[in-house]
C-alpha cells in the first residue's frame, strides 16, 4: 500500500512540468475559446461584451463567406487527399518493384519532406506566375496557355491543393512502402504461379491488404489538411475574393486581421466540431475493417 | 510491366517534386533582369552571388536562422526531456486517473493550432510575452508536439522488458537514478526520432511567428522568407528565391547526412 502511493506520488512529480504546460497553453485557452465565442471581443481594444449565440447565428445564416469556406476547405480536402494519397500509392508501388536507384528517388521525393512549407510555398508561387512562370512556359512548349493561376478563381484553388497535396508524397510513399513490405511474399508468388497478372495481383491481392494502412493515412491526410493554413497565406492570401479561404485561414483572417476575435473563436469551435466528426467517424471505420 | 515503365512512372512522379528546387537554386543565381525572361531558362546565363549577399544586407537574415535553430534546438531538447519523464509514467507507474489523463493529452493531437491560438495570443500579450520567442518555445512542447513525443514514449517503453529496471530497483537505485541510468540509454533511438520530429516542426513552423512575432530581428526563417518585399507588399523575387534556396541548405545537408534516420523518424511519428 504505502509503496503504491510512493509510486503515484513519483507519477505526478514526473508529469508535473508537462502538465503545468499543458494547461497553461492548451487547457485554459481551450475553455477560453468556448467562453469567447459567446462574446463580442476585440483582439486591439480587449474591450468584450457577451452576446449569447450571436455568433453562431451569424455564422450559419448570415455570413455567405463561410459557407464558402466551408466549401472551400471541403474540396481542398478531398482534393489533397485523392491526389496526395493517390500519388504516394503509385510511387510505393513503383518503388517496391526494387529497381535499381529506388533509394535515389526516395532520396529526392523526400527533399520536398524536409523543406518548409513556407520555402515550398514560396517557390510554387513563383513558378505558378501567370506570365514568366515556369509552370506556364512548360504548358506554353506542348501548346497550351496557362491560366493566371494564383489570380483566378478555379484554377488558385486548384494551384493551392496540388501544392500542398505534392509536399508530403515522399512521407506518403515511405509509410506506404512499410506497409508493402510486410505482405508475405508468399501469397504474391502463389497468385503469380496461378498465372495471375501483375495488375491483378496489384488490385486483388496487394491492395486489399495493406488497406489498413491507406485507411489511417487518408485519415491523418484529411485531419491534416483541416489545418493547413501556411499555403493559402503564402500564395494566395485566401484570395482572389475568397476563393482559397480554407476554414483555417478564415479564423486567421476575422481573428487577427479584422480582430473579431469572438468571432474568430466561434468558427475555431465549429472548426473543432468538424475535427472531431472526422475522428469519430474515422474510429468507426477502424472497428468495422477490423471486424470485417 | 516492364523495367522502362517503371523508371518512366518514377521519373514523372518524382519531376514535380525535384524540379522547384532546381529552379529555386538556379534563380537565386539569376540577375534580376533574367528571372522572368521569357521563355523561362533553367540555368542562369551571367550567375551572380549579389542576390545571395543582398538576403543577407536586406534583413538581418544570419539573425534569422540562429533564431530558428536555437528555437529548434530548445524545443527538441525540451520536448525529449518532458516526453521522458511523462512517457516513463504512463508506460511503467501505477496511479489513480491515469488513463483519463493520458485522454485528455492525447485531445491535443486533434486540436488544431488554429483554434486555441486567439486565446493563447491574448493571455500571452497579457503576460507581456507577445513579440518574445516564449509562445514559440512553450505552445509547441507543451501542446501537440510534446503529446506526440509523451505518446512515442509510451509506445516504446511498453515495448521493451521491464527486467533491468527491476533489477536496479531491488539494487535500491531510486526512480530518477533509473531513469537517468537505464531508461536513458535504452530509449535513445526514440528519443532521436522525438528530437528529430519536433526539431522539423519548430523549424518549419509559420502561423505562430506570424501571429506573435513583430521586430524583424526576431523573426523566424519562414516568416523571414516572406518579408522580401517591396513597399507595396510584393514580392522581390529574385531575393526572396535566393533567401528561401539559402534557408533550405540547412536542413538538406543535415538530410543528406542522416537520411535513413530522418526518413524512419518522420514515418514512424506520421502514422502514430
Amino acid at each position: 500500500m504505502k509503496r503504491g502511493r510512493r509510486e503515484a506520488l513519483t507519477a505526478y512529480l514526473f508529469l508535473t512540468p508537462q502538465a503545468i504546460g499543458f494547461v497553461l497553453f492548451v487547457l485554459i485557452p481551450l475553455i477560453s475559446v468556448v467562453i469567447m465565442s459567446f462574446t463580442d471581443t476585440d483582439l486591439l481594444t480587449n474591450e468584450s461584451k457577451p452576446v449569447g449565440w450571436d455568433n453562431y447565428v451569424e455564422i450559419f445564416t448570415g455570413d455567405p463567406a463561410f459557407w464558402q469556406s466551408l466549401a472551400v476547405t471541403g474540396i481542398f480536402a478531398l482534393g489533397l487527399v485523392v491526389i496526395n494519397v493517390g500519388l504516394s500509392l503509385a510511387l510505393a508501388l513503383a518503388l517496391n518493384r526494387r529497381p535499381r536507384g529506388a533509394g535515389f528517388f526516395l532520396t529526392l521525393a523526400f527533399l520536398a519532406v524536409v523543406t518548409s512549407q513556407a520555402a515550398w510555398a514560396i517557390v510554387w508561387r513563383f513558378l505558378l506566375q501567370g506570365e514568366g512562370g515556369a509552370v506556364n512556359g512548360l504548358l506554353d512548349l506542348i501548346g497550351l496557355a496557362g491560366p493566371n493561376w494564383l489570380h483566378e478563381a478555379q484554377p488558385s484553388l486548384a494551384a493551392v491543393t496540388v501544392v500542398a497535396a505534392l509536399k508530403t508524397v515522399g512521407l506518403k510513399a515511405v509509410i506506404f512502402l512499410a506497409a508493402l513490405r510486410n505482405i508475405p511474399p508468399g501469397v504474391i508468388e502463389a497468385a503469380r504461379l496461378d498465372g495471375a497478372s501483375e495488375g491483378r495481383i496489384t488490385r486483388h491481392i496487394v491492395l486489399p491488404m495493406i488497406s489498413p494502412t491507406t485507411l489511417v493515412v487518408i485519415v491523418i491526410t484529411l485531419i491534416g489538411s483541416f489545418q493547413v493554413f501556411d499555403y493559402v497565406q503564402l500564395m494566395t492570401h485566401g484570395g482572389p475574393s475568397h476563393a482559397t479561404s480554407v476554414l483555417a485561414f478564415y479564423i486567421y483572417e476575422q481573428g487577427f486581421e479584422l480582430f473579431r476575435s469572438g468571432y474568430a473563436s466561434a468558427l475555431a469551435i465549429v472548426l473543432f466540431g468538424l475535427t472531431l466528426v472526422l475522428v469519430a467517424i474515422q474510429w468507426w471505420a477502424r472497428k468495422k475493417w477490423v471486424h470485417e | 510491366m516492364g523495367a522502362r515503365v517503371i523508371y518512366l512512372l518514377l521519373v514523372v512522379l518524382v519531376a514535380p517534386l525535384v524540379f522547384p528546387f532546381l529552379w529555386m537554386v538556379s534563380s537565386a543565381f539569376k540577375q534580376p533582369s533574367e528571372i522572368f525572361a521569357f521563355p523561362p531558362s533553367l540555368l542562369p546565363e551571367s550567375p551572380t552571388w549579389n542576390n545571395i549577399v543582398e538576403v543577407f544586407t536586406f534583413q538581418p537574415f544570419a539573425r534569422q536562422i540562429y533564431n530558428s535553430l536555437y528555437i529548434a534546438l530548445v524545443v527538441a531538447l525540451a520536448t525529449c526531456a518532458l516526453s521522458l519523464l511523462s512517457g516513463y509514467a504512463f508506460a511503467r507507474l501505477r496511479f489513480p486517473g491515469k488513463n483519463l489523463i493520458f485522454l485528455v493529452l492525447l485531445s491535443a493531437l486533434m486540436l488544431p493550432t488554429e483554434v486555441t491560438l486567439i486565446p493563447n495570443f491574448l493571455m500571452i500579450r497579457d503576460m507581456g510575452l507577445a513579440d518574445t520567442h516564449v509562445p514559440l518555445l512553450a505552445i509547441p512542447t507543451f501542446g501537440a508536439i510534446g503529446v506526440t513525443g509523451i505518446f512515442l514514449m509510451r509506445q516504446f517503453l511498453q515495448g521493451i522488458p521491464r527486467e533491468l529496471e527491476e533489477a536496479a530497483m531491488i539494487d535500491g537505485i531510486g526512480r530518477l537514478g533509473i531513469l537517468w541510468h537505464i531508461v536513458l540509454p535504452l530509449t535513445r533511438p526514440i528519443l532521436s526520432t522525438i528530437g528529430i520530429v519536433s526539431f522539423l516542426a519548430s523549424w518549419n513552423s509559420f502561423l505562430e511567428p506570424l501571429v506573435f512575432l513583430n521586430r524583424n530581428e526576431l523573426f523566424t526563417v519562414p516568416l523571414a522568407l516572406s518579408t522580401y518585399t517591396d513597399t507595396s507588399g510584393n514580392p522581390i523575387w529574385n531575393l526572396q528565391l535566393a533567401a528561401t534556396a539559402v534557408s533550405t541548405v540547412p536542413i538538406l545537408i543535415a538530410y543528406l547526412l542522416a537520411r535513413r534516420h530522418i526518413t524512419d523518424s518522420l514515418a514512424h511519428a506520421g502514422l502514430k
